[in-house]
């Protein structure tokens, strides 16, 4: 039962509950989505770019389990007012703290992935750990200016 | 809707589950509840023996050597062929033909027909309640040779239109593909009805019967269906294996799909002459000791009280439906009035990916997902459901730790 609370946090549930930035943008310079075709689950990242490369604005759609709306959620907070520049490497250490056995070092010090830290405890669950990057797959086809993620 | 049934029980499941070592197991320290018996059954010990007295005293390729060990393993390769023919009542054991599965049968069906009964524009029929394995090989016989596939609609409950199905049975059906109980919904379908209509308009008729087996008495005979698909690991035996039983006059005109040994009666390069049924769609080493532990669990599964086991199996299911009302937002998906095995749900606010990861700690597996058949959740508007399958080693007990896994789901997550 330990695993199980470390994966359903506070956090998690709160986000799963009341997603933040969920809907649309007015004006999204970028936007794509992301398929997981094992579940099924699908949602779409729309941005908003400005000409120095900020992410201004950020919202997510879709429907998922909770691990995966919960992950967007903080995901969107994360991104949000940070350059195009910033968001891929939080990824990879976002990515390399859910497959990572033990606890990284990534995430002490300056590197510390904030809340997004809430979902470590995906970890122990190998066959989860697509739901928890799925909005980051969505994030970086958007980001690359392709349309469509997916996680196979 | 209480059953007096449920106070009787006419069946020692007790003493069946013993015959189980995996039921025996814990997952996160609980004792295993294994409620995903649609995907696969477990096996019972005389399976697993089988498979490895076969190894220890019988290991030899089957149809080739002169030499003792050979023989052995000939003989009981093909007595399981006749095992099969008289469970599921075909006219003839050449007409059994041993594949790697179910889906490896309909691959079998649909590319051979490819070749000579497929024409542009005739129609393939199948329905919307049909697993992937009866939609994508039918869709691949579509883009070679032009013909049109057509879906027979479902209703909201999950059983399929069938004044639908007599609209679309026309001179053009070719093939009708349908599957006898859908593993998604756990819907009986009246297979003997739509064949009877299908043949009336000259189409052949396929049956998937790889969730029916286990938990129907089947008859193809009865059925009349051209071809009767089936897996052995669905119906206790291993993974694997399973058969085509198919009426022999329809598989003798049929070209063999795959080429290769055992499938030849003499190859010269300027041509192969192929041998008689089975063997010609037979093609290659098979799955030698998958096929004999099946015919352990056939033997097994024939030797069980049937009246008895099918009720014990009804009530148990019937058991679950009405506790799931306990549950609040929980809604069963597909709800025919003629269901066998599976209990599919969803619940208000609790995605089923985290209900299965959540009830597995309470040692309960139960499926989560599209279950291989998207155009069905397509169909009922939802991404996924969780599906509880059963087994005739289920116990309202296990039921009563599924509905606990599932309320505690929700204390986590609503």
């Amino acid at each position: 039962m330990f695993a199980l609370k470390d994966l359903y946090q506070e956090v998690i549930v709160d986000h799963n509950r009341a997603p933040r930035n969920f809907g649309h943008l007015a004006a999204p310079t970028h936007r794509a989505e992301g398929f997981n075709p094992l579940c099924g689950d699908r949602l779409t990242i729309e941005l908003a770019v400005d000409a120095d490369g900020v992410i201004r604005e950020l919202a997510f759609d879709g429907q998922g389990c909770a691990i995966s709306v919960a992950s967007a959620s903080l995901m969107t907070e994360a991104i949000k007012g940070r350059t195009l520049a910033e968001a891929e490497p939080l990824f990879e250490r976002f990515h390399t703290m859910l497959t990572t056995a033990v606890e990284s070092d990534l995430l002490n010090g300056d590197d510390s992935l904030g809340k997004l830290e809430a979902l470590a405890g995906v970890r122990a669950f190998p066959s989860r750990v697509k739901c928890a990057t799925l909005c980051w797959h969505a994030l970086r086809s958007a980001l690359h200016g392709e349309t469509v993620a997916t996680t196979e | 809707m209480s059953t007096p049934l449920l106070r009787q029980p006419v069946f020692n499941v007790e003493s069946l589950r013993g015959q189980f070592p995996i039921l025996a197991t814990r997952v996160h320290g609980q004792p295993l509840v294994y409620l995903d018996n649609a995907a696969t059954t477990q096996k019972p010990d005389c399976v697993i023996d089988a498979l490895a007295h076969y190894y220890r005293h019988q290991n030899a390729n089957v149809h080739r050597g002169v030499h003792h060990l050979s023989e052995v393993a000939t003989s009981a390769y093909e007595a399981v062929r006749e095992k099969l023919r008289r469970c599921l009542n075909a006219r003839e054991t050449r007409e059994v033909i041993f594949t790697r599965g179910t889906t490896e049968a309909i691959n079998l069906v649909a590319q051979s027909l490819s070749g000579h009964w497929l024409r542009p524009g005739d129609e393939v029929l199948i329905s919307w309640m049909e697993h992937h394995s009866n939609i994508v090989p039918w869709q691949m016989a579509c883009a070679r040779t032009g013909a049109v596939l057509k879906v027979i609609p479902m209703t909201d409950a999950g059983e399929l239109d069938l004044d639908a199905a007599r609209r679309l049975i026309s001179e053009r059906t070719r093939v009708l593909g349908i599957v006898h109980v859908s593993n998604a919904l756990g819907t009986v379908n009246p297979v003997t009805e739509l064949t009877r209509l299908a043949h009336d308009a000259g189409a052949l008729v396929l049956v998937d019967g790889a969730q029916a087996v286990a938990h129907l008495p089947v008859d193809v005979q009865a059925i009349d269906c051209d071809f009767y698909v089936c897996s052995g690991h669905k119906q206790y035996g291993p993974t694997g294996v399973g058969a085509l039983i198919g009426r022999a006059s329809v598989l003798e005109r049929m070209p063999p799909w795959q080429g290769g040994g055992d499938m030849i009666r003499a190859v010269r390069f300027e041509g192969t002459e192929y041998t008689d049924l089975p063997y010609r769609f037979e093609a290659g080493t098979p799955s030698i000791a998958e096929v004999i532990g099946w015919g352990a669990a056939i033997d097994w599964f024939e030797g069980l009280d049937h009246d008895a086991l099918r009720t014990h199996e009804d009530a148990v299911l019937r058991y679950a439906e009405e506790r799931a009302t306990e549950v609040p937002g929980l809604r069963l998906v597909g709800t025919a009035p003629w269901k066998v095995g599976v209990m599919s749900f969803v619940i208000d606010g609790v995605h089923p990916h985290d209900l299965g990861t959540i009830v597995d700690h309470h040692g309960v597996a139960i499926r989560t997902g599209h279950h291989c058949a998207m155009p069905v959740m397509e169909r009922l508007g939802l991404p996924a459901t969780a599906r509880a399958s059963f087994a005739i080693y289920n116990t309202r007990q296990e039921v009563d730790t599924l509905i606990t896994a599932l309320l505690a789901a929700r204390e986590v997550l609503v």
